[in-house]
């Protein structure tokens, strides 16, 4: 069975040295080999995909719970945290974000950047030009009531 | 079970060795061979004809536009008729033409044969973004039959929300487009990433791949951007949302953050592409290695990155807050620096170069002249206090005319010239295009540098009338459009000419040292028979004239030094 | 694993020039499913993930538009998201938040079968996962005729129905009632299951009071009254809507993402090799269920 000895052709892909370890099989940290699995498919182990799945509902049936307790200010940060961890499991296990390559990775680490920049630059200029419209809205009202 | 075979493409072997009987013009025929096509370089090709298409729509429209801006008062356009020739000059130069213009059709063409590979990664997708773009040029077509468009390309709210025109058809031609253009730039990144041949690192690839791969960036960061906003408009029209309508409690300003996130990026998705071709121009035809290679590769990066950080300054009167124009103004003035270092770098490479004035180079040299005017005077209308006096005039148009005609139409043509003999295996006269390309210069001049006075002195954009006064600067530009519009035809028709009387084209007719030079004119369908050696893409030196073949061809002296 | 399932990835010389047509198919003779213009099933694998990512990528930045407007409007008013999310139902909220968790354990269990060349596995995974897509969709329907019933629609044709206001009283009510800490998810559970029908149980109790042309009593209309209504609270319904929808039509490309695979894996085309598509359309359903992970919280457990 020589499925894994892959034929290597030396392409750049970004720089990453691949140097040959299409002739081996690839060690995936303690995860086990497949036979006749090329190197570059890396199988997640049944039980990391059923405990991130319990995870999930865990946390979903937490967050719908604490919907119902008043924790103020916090409570926007509390959800969104438990959403971001959700998110992360998914991305990790489910999207195999683990054992992708570092450019996938930074790809999407690099459009959130993007994304705080655009919800963050825009939501700070509309709360700060905001007053403006507020007092312009109230002089038009005191002009209608003259 | 197959056996392990040594594949030939590993071992090298000389490029052009092998006589060549088919390229990728008489490879396969008929129609359909062009309709459902893989190969990049025939819908690059189709993208070609197709943006010069829209062109000269766009062109013609101009002149219109000109004519009727040749005496004050209404001349043959009514007020109304005017908006919608100037709303639809902009949105078809824009999204037609400017966008997929040195992208799609060159870029196409040109990027897998630098990379020394057969394909772009994705040919479907390739395909399917041009097919894309025909459905976004059809709509936006409708668009002009069904109640024409009067917003400007810009679908300010909340104009764009009460008026009758057809908006919605408008729209959704330009989210396909969109689409179109994310296509383009996703195959690009992907095939930069993943399918360079052997020796070629980051920093041994042409310049024009750095500007085609931070283009793509922005093309895929920010496109998306405007899709979504352009979906907010149609509901807005079509089911009242009210996000944008200050009479529901939305707010029109969030709608030009949100449009502007995407359009001011999209300017470098319409420069940055030039500024590559111009690079591998400057060097060619001084016969020069580029100066300050790395610099020009980390400058169009930081440009691509930069540009999403100053679309603010096209908002300064909008009722944003004085903070955020504060802020923009100043990371406005930073984009400065990137241009500056490739302007400067060109400028060293051409510095004691054997400069040849070839017709490419000629427009590289106006590129660089207009490019400069086109730039500083972007320094102005970033300056807060100025941008008040000029804003909303035509100092504005003659800008961004100078920097988006005179910088990627003249870097468009640039590159057509350059890259055509490969792709028609055919050459041009040289003299009458050398002619052509000149006319272009003074023609553009003319139009554009009255509208920086007579914007200085208040004439505001997008009127149908003036004042008596403005009179001289209008009927200067009027002329100037006309010269500029014959030469710019008559440039093309030189190209076209070629295809029945040119001589044949050399694979290298120019001296460049750059992998599409390799193949010959114009290229198999598979562009190399075997994967080519990959050197320093700027070694000049490394190929030399030969009469028999009247192109240049490899040096047989040339040592590759550790320099670079 | 069988051997004949794997395929060998070395290109034989020659095949390049032995296409027939545009020559684009695949071009590698006995290596199926190997595009011409790449030179192995890794360097194709690579590009293909490279490309979703960044097709994700664009996805995320489709997405941020609606978000950013959610966030502005949230920041600048919040009371009307504290009143929107009244009419907006929990529990088939957080039944469809199963329902696409579920759908993507199923998604990444195709994804392991098609690595792995297990054919029978990956059918039924890919057919639960389009299953679940579908659920999800009738549950969003049902929302969705729901909201459209009680008059909940975007802003400029906003205009709740009676019944609708008197069910957010009935929340009002209860919140203060029960004191915010102590109320459970299910405190309300009986005005939210099925809101058109509400206020059922109180209409019992009021069987033979006259009802005024609202079809509700004096002690209902008074509850309804007391609701304060803010200005332009169809804003809400706007963000919602668009937000869901885009992300319901999503799903629906998803389903038919997911049924292109389901039919190629039938065919049998997918091998240890060549699983590319399955691992692609898995990363774009676990995206699509991604932005419902936030979209959960955000619109329907607003406090």
């Amino acid at each position: 069975m020589t499925a894994a000895t892959m034929d290597h052709t030396g392409h750049g892909h970004d720089g990453h040295s691949h140097g040959g370890h299409g002739h081996d099989s690839h060690v995936h940290d303690g995860h086990g080999h497949y036979p006749g699995v090329p190197s570059y498919s890396h199988i997640m182990p049944l039980w990391i995909l059923f405990a991130v799945f319990a995870s999930l509902i865990a946390l979903t049936a937490l967050t719908v719970a604490l919907s119902g307790v008043a924790l103020g200010t916090a409570e926007i940060f509390v959800s969104m945290g438990i959403a971001t961890i959700k998110a992360l499991l998914v991305a990790v296990y489910f999207m195999h974000m683990r054992h992708d390559k570092p450019l996938n990775v930074l790809i999407c680490t690099f459009s959130l950047v993007f994304v705080a920049l655009f919800i963050g630059l825009l939501v700070f200029d509309s709360m700060e030009y905001y007053p403006n419209i507020a007092a312009r809205t109230y002089v038009e009202m005191l002009d209608k009531a003259k | 079970m197959a056996t392990i075979v040594e594949n030939p493409s590993l071992t090298g072997g000389s490029p052009g060795a092998e006589p060549v009987v088919d390229n990728y013009l008489t490879f396969t025929r008929g129609w359909k061979s062009w309709a459902f096509t893989l190969d990049h370089k025939r819908i690059g090709v189709m993208y070609l004809f197709a943006t010069l298409g829209a062109f000269f729509v766009g062109g013609v429209m101009a002149l219109l536009l000109r004519s009727e801006l040749f005496f004050p008062g209404q001349q043959f356009l009514s007020p109304d008729m005017y908006n919608h020739m100037f709303t639809l000059h902009g949105a078809v130069m824009t999204f037609l033409f400017i966008i997929p213009g040195i992208p799609a059709a060159q870029g196409n063409f040109v990027l897998p044969i630098m990379l020394g590979a057969k394909d772009v990664a994705f040919p479907r997708m390739n395909l399917g973004s041009f097919y894309l773009w025909i459905f976004g040029a059809i709509y936006l077509v409708a668009a002009i039959i069904f109640g024409g468009l009067d917003t400007g390309w810009t679908f300010y709210t909340p104009y764009s929300t009460t008026t009758n025109t057809s908006v919605i058809l408008a729209t959704t031609g330009v989210f396909i487009l969109g689409f179109s253009s994310i296509f383009t730039g996703l195959n690009f990144i992907v095939t930069i990433h993943t399918m360079r041949p052997p020796g070629m690192t980051w920093f041994r690839m042409p310049l024009f791949l750095w500007a085609t791969y931070a283009t793509a960036i922005i093309q895929v960061l920010a496109t998306p951007v405007l899709g979504i906003t352009l979906l907010l408009l149609i509901a807005e029209r079509a089911v009242g949302i009210g996000i944008f309508q200050p009479e529901l409690g939305g707010d029109p300003v969030l709608f030009q953050h949100f449009f502007w996130f995407y359009s001011h990026p999209a300017v470098y998705i319409m420069i940055l592409p030039a500024m590559g071709v111009i690079s591998e121009l400057i060097s060619t035809f001084s016969r020069k290695h580029i100066f300050g290679y790395r610099f020009i590769a980390y400058s169009s990066i930081a440009i691509a990155l930069l540009g999403f950080l100053v679309w603010g300054h096209h908002m300064f009167t909008s009722g944003q807050s004085a903070v955020s124009a504060t802020m923009f103004s100043f990371l406005t003035f930073s984009v400065s620096i990137p241009s500056a270092i490739k302007v400067f770098n060109w400028l060293a490479t051409m510095y004691k170069g054997s400069i040849s004035f070839a017709t490419p180079m000629v427009y590289a040299l106006s590129f660089i002249f207009l490019f400069s005017i086109g730039g500083l005077t972007g320094l102005f209308l970033g300056a807060l206090s100025v941008d008040i006096h000029l804003h909303d005039t035509y100092f504005v148009v003659a800008h961004f005319h100078y920097v988006m005609m005179g910088g990627t139409l003249i870097a468009f043509l640039g590159g057509l010239t350059y890259w055509w003999p490969k792709m028609t295996g055919r050459m041009y006269d040289e003299f009458s295009s050398q002619m052509a390309a000149i006319g272009v210069f003074i023609g553009f001049n003319l139009t554009f540098f009255p509208q920086f006075v007579m914007g200085a002195r208040g004439m505001p954009r997008r009127y149908a009338d003036y004042l008596p006064e403005y009179e001289f600067y209008h009927q200067l530009s009027t002329i100037g459009a006309f010269v500029l519009g014959v030469a710019l035809v008559a440039a093309v028709g030189i190209l076209v000419k070629s295809l029945w009387t040119g001589p044949k084209a050399p694979a290298n007719p120019w001296g460049s040292a750059t992998l599409e030079w390799q193949c010959s004119s114009p290229p198999p369908h598979d562009n190399f028979a075997t994967t080519p050696e990959v050197g320093d893409p700027y070694a000049v030196e490394s190929v030399k004239w030969s009469d028999s073949e009247h192109g240049y061809v490899k040096n047989p002296s040339y040592v590759p030094s550790k320099d670079h | 694993m069988s051997t004949a399932d794997v395929v060998s990835p070395v290109t034989a010389p020659g095949e390049h020039h032995a296409h027939s047509g545009d020559g684009h198919d695949h071009g590698h003779g006995h290596q199926p499913h190997l595009a011409h213009h790449f030179e192995s099933y890794e360097q194709q694998f690579d590009a293909g993930k490279l490309g979703i990512w960044l097709f994700l990528v664009t996805e995320v930045l489709f997405f941020s538009g609606l978000f950013c407007a959610y966030v502005v409007y949230r920041v600048l008013y919040p009371e009307l998201f504290a009143f929107g999310h009244l009419f907006l139902n929990k529990e088939l909220g957080a039944i469809n938040t199963v329902v696409l968790l579920v759908s993507s354990l199923t998604m990444a269990l195709a994804v392991r079968a098609a690595q792995l060349g297990q054919r029978q596995v990956l059918i039924s995974m890919l057919v639960v996962t389009i299953a679940c897509a579908f659920v999800f969709m009738g549950i969003k329907y049902v929302e969705y005729t729901t909201k459209f019933r009680e008059g909940l629609f975007p802003a400029r044709y906003f205009a709740p129905t009676p019944e609708a206001l008197l069910h957010a009283a009935h929340m009002i009510h209860d919140a203060q009632s029960h004191g915010s800490a102590g109320h459970s998810a299910g405190a309300h559970d009986d005005h939210a299951a099925d809101t058109s029908h509400g206020h059922d149980a109180k209409a019992g109790d009021h069987a033979h009071e006259e009802v005024n042309k609202n079809g509700l009593t004096a002690a209902e209309q008074a509850m309804v009254d007391s609701v304060k209504v803010p200005p332009n609270a169809g804003l809400f319904f706007s963000i919602y809507y668009c937000l869901t929808g885009l992300h319901g039509i999503h799903i629906i490309a998803g389903i038919a993402a997911i049924s292109w695979i389901l039919v190629r894996s039938i065919k049998g085309h997918f091998t240890p090799l060549y699983f590319g598509p399955v691992e692609y359309v898995g990363l774009y359903w676990h995206l699509v269920d991604l932005i419902w992970i936030y979209l959960f919280p955000l619109l329907y457990l607003i406090h």
